[in-house]
C-alpha cells in the first residue's frame, strides 16, 4: 500500500497549497509515490480518511479551527505545518497585538454572526507538531523534499542558516551596508534564495527567525539607520509577528513609541 | 415520506475552489425554499491592520489576502498609493507592469482550467485522475501555469507573494538575458494555446442562457487589466474613484465575505464580463481564433467563462511576448515617492474580476483606514441567482449528488476565491 497524505486548509491566503499546485510534473509524480487522500482545493475529499502525513496550512483562528486541528491530528501520523500561518500564526496574527474583537465590528457590521477568536495562532499552541516548515510561502522544493525524504524514513533537513549567509552564497550585495536599508536579513531564516536583497531590497523577515537571532543588535542597528522605535517594531511585527523572538524584541521596540 | 416534500442538500466543504465555503440548499415541495452559498473562511481582518502601517508595506502586506493573486493585490494598492500621492511612474513601469500581471492571468486561468474546472466536464473528481486519461492536455496545462509562474518571478523573485513591485515602480529591472530565456519560453508556447482553445471549445458545455449584468475595467487603447474606467451591460460608465457611490457592500448573516450590488442587484465580474465588453479590443489573430469555435461574445452561458479564460490565457501570452520583444533596460525602475495625506482610489482587474481599493494616509504616508473590494465577495449574489436558475433548469428532483455536482460545478464558473473574499462551499441541501 502507498503512503497517504492529506493538506488542510486553515485560516490562510491558500499561497502554501500552491507548494503542490505549482509542482507542475512534479505533482503527477507525487501522486504515483503516495495516495493524496485529502486536498480540498485539488478536488480529493475525504476528511474522515486517516493519513500518513498531514500537511497544514493556515492559522486557528476560530473555535471551529480549533476542534477540527485535534481531529486531523487524532488521524495522523506524521503532522507537518507548512508556511508562517500554520508555524507561526502569519500576518493575521498581529490582532494578537491589538484588539481582536474590536477589530470584528470594524469590518463586520454583525460581528456576532461569526465564529472568530480574538487570536490567531500557530498550530503548534494546540497540539503536537512533528515538522515545521517555515517561509511566506513555502516553496515546492522544502515540500516536496520533506515528503521525499519522509519516504525514505530520513528525517528532513531543514534551513535554519540566516539570509545574510544565502547573500554571500548568491554573490549579493549587501543592501544595508551599500544602500542603508533596514534589513532583517540578519536575523531571519533563509530558505527562499534571499530573493529580496537580489531585487535590491530589504528582507523583511517572512521565512521567520532563524537559529540564535541576535535581534537586539539588529535594532539598534535599525535605529543607527534612522528608524524610530514604532518603525522597528513593526520590522519584527510583520509576517511572523508571534514568533520569538521577533515577537519579544518588537513589544520591547512598541513600548518606546511615543504615544500618538 | 412525509406529507410535504422537503429535503436538505448540504455541501460542506466544496471542492476544486480556493478557500472554504459552503453550499446550503432547501428544497420544498419541488420548489427551492432556501438557497445560499455559506462562506466561513475565517475572517483575516485585513482592512483593520493595515491601519497604522507605512504604505511601503502595503505591497508586501496585501499579497497575502490571496496566494494565487498577490500581483492582483499589488497592482489596485500601488495604483491607489501612487493615486494619492500624484505619483507617474512613466512607460516603462506602466509596460512592465502590464506584463507582470499577464502572468498573473496565464498561471491563475491555467490553473482554474485545468486543475479545478476541466474535471467537471470530462468527468473526473480531480485534475490527477484526469491526468491518467488526458495526459498531454494535463502537461500542457502545467507547462503554461509554470511559465506564468516565471513571467511573475522575472519580476517578483518567485511567483507567490513575489517581491519586486513598490510604489513607485519595481525594485529591479529584470537583466536582458533573463527577459530574453522567459520570452523564449512564451513563444514556444503560442501553439499550446491555441490547441488549448480548441480542447476546451470540443467539451459539452451546458447551453444556458441567463439575464444578468456584468462590470468590468473599459481602456480606450487596450484590453483593459491593471487601468480603466468601470463600465457595465447597462451603461455605466465611471471612474473607479466613484464606485462607492455606485456600488454597495453589505453583510449577510451567511457568509464572512461581504456582499456586493450594483444599483442594488447583483452583478458579474471576471474574465466572461471581460470578454464581453472588451472583445473588441483583442488583436484580429485572438478574433479568427473565437470566430474557428461555435462561440459568440458577449455570451450570456456562464459555462463560457472556460472559453473567456483560454482566451484570456492566449492574449496575456501575446501581450506580454509583443511588450518583452523589445525590452531595454530603463535608467532608473522606479521613481521617488513623496508621500502626503489624502484618500486614493485603485481598481484592476485581477484573474477572477475587479479588484478595487481606497486607502486613506497621513502626511508620513501611514494608512488611517483601507476599504478592499475583491472580485469573489462582488459575485457572491450572482452566484446565489445563478444556482437558482441552474438547479431549477437541471430538475429539483435529481438525487443529492447530482444536485451537488451540479451546483459545485456552476459554482466554479465563478472561481471563487474564497481566501480572497473573506475578509467559500458545504453544500447542505434541506428537504425536509
Amino acid at each position: 500500500m502507498k503512503p497517504t497524505i492529506g493538506v488542510y486548509k486553515f485560516a490562510s491566503c491558500d499561497g502554501c497549497q500552491l507548494a503542490f499546485l505549482n509542482a507542475g510534473e512534479d505533482l503527477l509524480t507525487l501522486s504515483e509515490l503516495v495516495d493524496i487522500v485529502h486536498f480540498a482545493e485539488a478536488g480529493v475529499m475525504n476528511v474522515n480518511a486517516r493519513v500518513d502525513i498531514a500537511f497544514i496550512e493556515g492559522s486557528i483562528s476560530s473555535n471551529e479551527d480549533l476542534e477540527r486541528i485535534q481531529h486531523i491530528r487524532g488521524n495522523s501520523e506524521y503532522l507537518i505545518t507548512m508556511g508562517a500561518c500554520a508555524t507561526a500564526g502569519g500576518l493575521q496574527a498581529l490582532r494578537n497585538l491589538n484588539d481582536g474583537n474590536d477589530w470584528m465590528s470594524g469590518v463586520y457590521a454583525n460581528p456576532e454572526y461569526i465564529d472568530s477568536l480574538a487570536t490567531s495562532t500557530p498550530i503548534s499552541e494546540h497540539i503536537k507538531v512533528d515538522l515545521e516548515l517555515w517561509g511566506c510561502p513555502v516553496s515546492g522544493r522544502q515540500v516536496l523534499t520533506a515528503i521525499r525524504s519522509m519516504l525514505s524514513g530520513v528525517v528532513p533537513v531543514q534551513e535554519h542558516d540566516k539570509v545574510c549567509l544565502e547573500c554571500k552564497r548568491q554573490q549579493a550585495v549587501c543592501v544595508m551596508v551599500s544602500k542603508g536599508m533596514p534589513c532583517m536579513g540578519p536575523v531571519t531564516r533563509t530558505g527562499c534564495g534571499a530573493i529580496c536583497p537580489r531585487v535590491g531590497r530589504d528582507c523583511y523577515a517572512c521565512f521567520g527567525p532563524a537559529e540564535d537571532s541576535n535581534t537586539v543588535s539588529l535594532g539598534k542597528r535599525l535605529q543607527g539607520l534612522g528608524l524610530v522605535p514604532g518603525e522597528i517594531a513593526r520590522r519584527f511585527h510583520f509576517i511572523n509577528s508571534h514568533a520569538e523572538p521577533f515577537l519579544d524584541a518588537g513589544n520591547k521596540w512598541r513600548e518606546q513609541e511615543p504615544e500618538s | 415520506m412525509s406529507k410535504s416534500d422537503e429535503r436538505t442538500i448540504h455541501v460542506p466543504v466544496l471542492a476544486r475552489v480556493e478557500g472554504e465555503g459552503a453550499l446550503d440548499l432547501s428544497i420544498q415541495d419541488g420548489e427551492i425554499k432556501d438557497l445560499r452559498l455559506r462562506i466561513f473562511e475565517p475572517p483575516r481582518l485585513f482592512e483593520k491592520f493595515l491601519e497604522g502601517h507605512s504604505y511601503t508595506e502595503v505591497p508586501d502586506m496585501v499579497a497575502r489576502i490571496c496566494g494565487i493573486c498577490p500581483v492582483a493585490y499589488q497592482m489596485s494598492a500601488i495604483q491607489a498609493l501612487e493615486g494619492l500621492f500624484d505619483v507617474d511612474p512613466g512607460p516603462w513601469v506602466r509596460a512592465m507592469r502590464r506584463v507582470f500581471y499577464c502572468g498573473e492571468w496565464i498561471q491563475s486561468h491555467a490553473l482554474h482550467i485545468h486543475l479545478l474546472a476541466a474535471p467537471d466536464f470530462l468527468g473526473f473528481d480531480n485534475a490527477m485522475a484526469m491526468a491518467k486519461e488526458y495526459p498531454e492536455e494535463v502537461k500542457r496545462g502545467l507547462r503554461l501555469q509554470a511559465a506564468g509562474n516565471q513571467l511573475i518571478g522575472l519580476f517578483g523573485g518567485r511567483s507567490v507573494h513575489p517581491v519586486g513591485a513598490r510604489v513607485g515602480g519595481f525594485f529591479h529591472a529584470p537583466e536582458k538575458h533573463d527577459v530574453k530565456r522567459v520570452l523564449e519560453l512564451l513563444k514556444s508556447l503560442q501553439e499550446d494555446t491555441e490547441a488549448l482553445i480548441h480542447w476546451l471549445a470540443s467539451f459539452n458545455l451546458p447551453e444556458q442562457e441567463q439575464d444578468f449584468t456584468y462590470v468590468a475595467l473599459h481602456h480606450p487603447d487596450e484590453y483593459a487589466m491593471n487601468e480603466g474606467r468601470l463600465v457595465s451591460s447597462n451603461g455605466l460608465d465611471i471612474p473607479v474613484e466613484k464606485f462607492e457611490q455606485h456600488f454597495k457592500e453589505f453583510q449577510v448573516p451567511h457568509s464572512t465575505s461581504l456582499h456586493a450590488s450594483l444599483n442594488d442587484a447583483p452583478y458579474l465580474v471576471g474574465p466572461l464580463a471581460r470578454l464581453n465588453l472588451n472583445i473588441d479590443q483583442l488583436p484580429e489573430n485572438i478574433i479568427e481564433i473565437i470566430k474557428s469555435t461555435s462561440f459568440q461574445f458577449p455570451s450570456k452561458n456562464m459555462f463560457h467563462s472556460i472559453i473567456a479564460r483560454a482566451v484570456e490565457i492566449y492574449y496575456a501570452l501575446q501581450e506580454a511576448t509583443r511588450t518583452l520583444g523589445d525590452y531595454e533596460l530603463p535608467e532608473c525602475s522606479y521613481v521617488d515617492v513623496k508621500p502626503i495625506a489624502g484618500t486614493g482610489y485603485g481598481c484592476t482587474e485581477a484573474p477572477r474580476g475587479l479588484l478595487w481599493h481606497r486607502y486613506d494616509c497621513d502626511e508620513q504616508g501611514k494608512v488611517t483606514k483601507a476599504i478592499i473590494v475583491p472580485p469573489t465577495s462582488q459575485n457572491q449574489g450572482r452566484i446565489e441567482d445563478d444556482l437558482r436558475t441552474s438547479l431549477i433548469n437541471f430538475g429539483l428532483d435529481k438525487d443529492d449528488d447530482a444536485l451537488r455536482n451540479h451546483g459545485e460545478m456552476v459554482i466554479r464558473n465563478y472561481d471563487p476565491c474564497i481566501s480572497c473574499s473573506t475578509h467559500f462551499l458545504r453544500i447542505k441541501v434541506d428537504r425536509s
